[in-house]
């Protein structure tokens, strides 16, 4: 790069390659595919829809509309409840996994599928076992009590809780590997010394398993809340939203304003969402860049 | 042979009781979905736990497009297999660009740009589909396969990018030292020192990535809309529009959709479990 002055006179600028050396060249070349992704397909819609958002109004027009808050109040019992049953059931299978038996390393195996499949089918197949003539679990209790069983999806206390259940379903499998990584990390002779001790099963748990695994645990349990949040599928293909757009989460309900063309209300109702994210993402940001 | 004792059938008997309702948990939805993909419909309907008539029927329909929502399956299928295959190789092209940038070479700014990356990792997926949607249509890009192709990336790509640097932070300096010594250019580097090294993490994100995209519902849905540009989970979910919709038909098509990502993750499973578990959660 030079400046030109009057006629063919220039003032050779120091070149930008006296300043890098070629690695730094080739550092910046190679980084910039992802910055472009990153620039227009994170910064620039991000900024635009935060943009779109701005306008007082949309807050209150989220407020006034009873289906926001009720999709508040069901991502709460989504991220409180459900996260917290997935949790300890994933560290109590985390333990039955680590058991070395044939049938339990081959049910591991197994038990990956929710996770290696994908979401459509198995949450649509889930839907029709749940339809209150055809599906299999009505069937399966009029055989038993010859009762009609329950409209599941018809109930939204009942839909929400199937919505969760279906989540649970889902993404179980992977926060039981990662917690068995975590156990299989703690040292086998912490174990051998407590049961010379006579440690009972409740002691071993109490003193060595938990303070090791306590950090994962807690780590996990905050990124679940922020996939849980990001979680779509478990509740738009299970319940739609309904009855009477009851079930939504703050996931689908941005979704559902999306498809009614009123985008400023979609964006509104993540940006609501922040306060409860942002504190998420910089704590899980702070330990994954340690 | 040594009999067991009583407590050793007390314990089996317990692990026993935990062991049966985790395999019925899991296995139940999937069944369900093999018990109407081999059942003509008035079985499917009646609450069966096996056919009284199994049949490979409603495959030769799907398989032959015999039915209106099946008209373009294999121009969906195609379509899912190029997406996906797309995601993979750009992702890898950006990931692998990114990480060996930001570690190895030590780009002035890396960490930030890692920082960044992160951030849109943590970003919930479905609350950015409803800015992007809207960039989409501002460049044009609406029921275009790129659409998609490109969400794919900005979404596998930080979480690539991470398992990358992690990887690549592990690999000797003094190997980088060893080649520059021998008077190695950077892209000779990358070339032959970098990547043969790098094979079973690049192996496991592009696997990752292939099946991010395979999978994905909700962008698809959003982003395509033509019956001929949609991909195979978009074609699923436009089953339910029916009132009367065939569900034996959409159970076969799903069970067919779910086959390729539970092969490619059984084969690739080593790869898949070590690289994404220990890039997840560091513990």
């Amino acid at each position: 790069m030079a400046i030109t002055l009057s006629g063919d006179q220039t003032i050779p600028s120091a070149p930008l390659s006296s300043r890098l050396t070629p690695a730094q060249v080739w550092g910046i070349v190679l980084l910039a595919p992802y910055l472009l992704v990153f620039l227009a397909f994170v910064v620039y819609p991000v900024g635009y829809g935060l943009w779109l958002a701005r306008a007082p109004e949309n807050y209150v027009a989220l407020y006034n509309d009873p289906i926001f808050a009720r999709a508040a109040i069901n991502t709460l019992i989504f991220l409180v409840i459900g996260i917290n049953i997935k949790m300890l059931i994933a560290l109590f299978l985390s333990g039955f996994f680590a058991v070395q038996r044939t049938w339990i390393k081959w049910l591991s195996v197994i038990f990956i599928l929710p996770w290696a499949v994908p979401s459509i089918p198995t949450i649509l197949s889930v839907r029709f076992m749940l339809n209150p003539e055809w599906g299999m679990i009505n069937h399966f209790i009029f055989t038993l009590t010859g009762d009609d069983g329950p409209n599941w999806l018809n109930d939204p206390t009942v839909a929400l809780t199937m919505a969760i259940a279906v989540h649970i379903w889902k993404s179980l499998p992977f926060w039981t590997l990662i917690l068995i990584t975590g156990r299989l990390a703690i040292s086998h002779d912490l174990f051998e010394a407590a049961e010379v001790d006579g440690a009972s099963f409740w002691q071993k748990f109490r003193y060595i398993t938990w303070p090791s695994m306590q950090t994962l645990y807690v780590t996990c349990t905050l990124l679940s809340m922020i996939w849980t949040l990001g979680d779509f599928n478990s509740v738009y293909l299970l319940t739609g939203g309904g009855p009477a757009d009851l079930t939504h989460v703050l996931s689908t309900l941005g979704i559902r304003y999306l498809r009614l063309d009123q985008l400023s209300l979609a964006m509104a109702s993540i940006v609501c969402a922040m306060p409860f994210v942002l504190p998420l993402v910089y704590f899980m940001m702070k330990r994954l860049s340690r | 042979m040594k009999l067991p004792t009583l407590r050793e059938v007390a314990t089996e008997a317990r692990l026993l009781l935990i062991g049966i309702p985790v395999f019925l948990w899991t296995m139940i939805p999937i069944y369900h979905m093999f018990l109407f993909a081999i059942s003509p419909k008035e079985d499917a309907f009646s609450g069966k736990l096996w056919p009284d008539h199994p049949t490979l029927h409603n495959f030769s329909i799907v398989f032959n497009q015999q039915h209106y929502f099946l008209r373009d399956f294999y121009v969906q299928f195609w379509n899912s297999t190029l997406i996906a295959a797309a995601v993979g190789v750009l992702t890898l092209f950006v990931a692998t660009a990114a990480a060996f940038s930001i570690s190895r070479l030590r780009v002035p700014g890396g960490r930030v740009v890692m920082n960044l990356a992160l951030f849109t990792y943590f970003i919930p997926a479905a609350f950015l589909a409803v800015p992007m949607y809207r960039t989409m249509g501002n460049y044009g890009l609406l029921n275009n396969h790129w659409s998609l192709i490109l969400a794919m990336v900005t979404i596998a790509s930080p979480y690539a990018i991470w398992v990358l640097k992690q990887a690549s932070d592990k690999l000797p300096v003094e190997l980088d030292e060893a080649a520059v010594m021998d008077g190695a250019t950077t892209l000779q580097i990358f070339r032959l020192v970098y990547l043969p090294l790098m094979m079973p993490s690049l192996v496991a994100i592009g696997t990752y990535a292939v099946l991010l995209a395979w999978n994905e519902y909700l962008y698809a849905f959003l982003l395509l809309s033509n019956d001929r540009e949609i991909t195979l989970p978009v074609a699923l979910g436009n089953f339910l529009a029916a009132d009367d919709s065939p569900w034996e038909l959409l159970m076969t098509t799903g069970f067919i959709y779910a086959l390729p990502p539970a092969a490619v993750y059984y084969a690739f499973r080593r790869y898949m479990v070590g690289g994404l578990t220990a890039g997840a959660v560091k513990s």
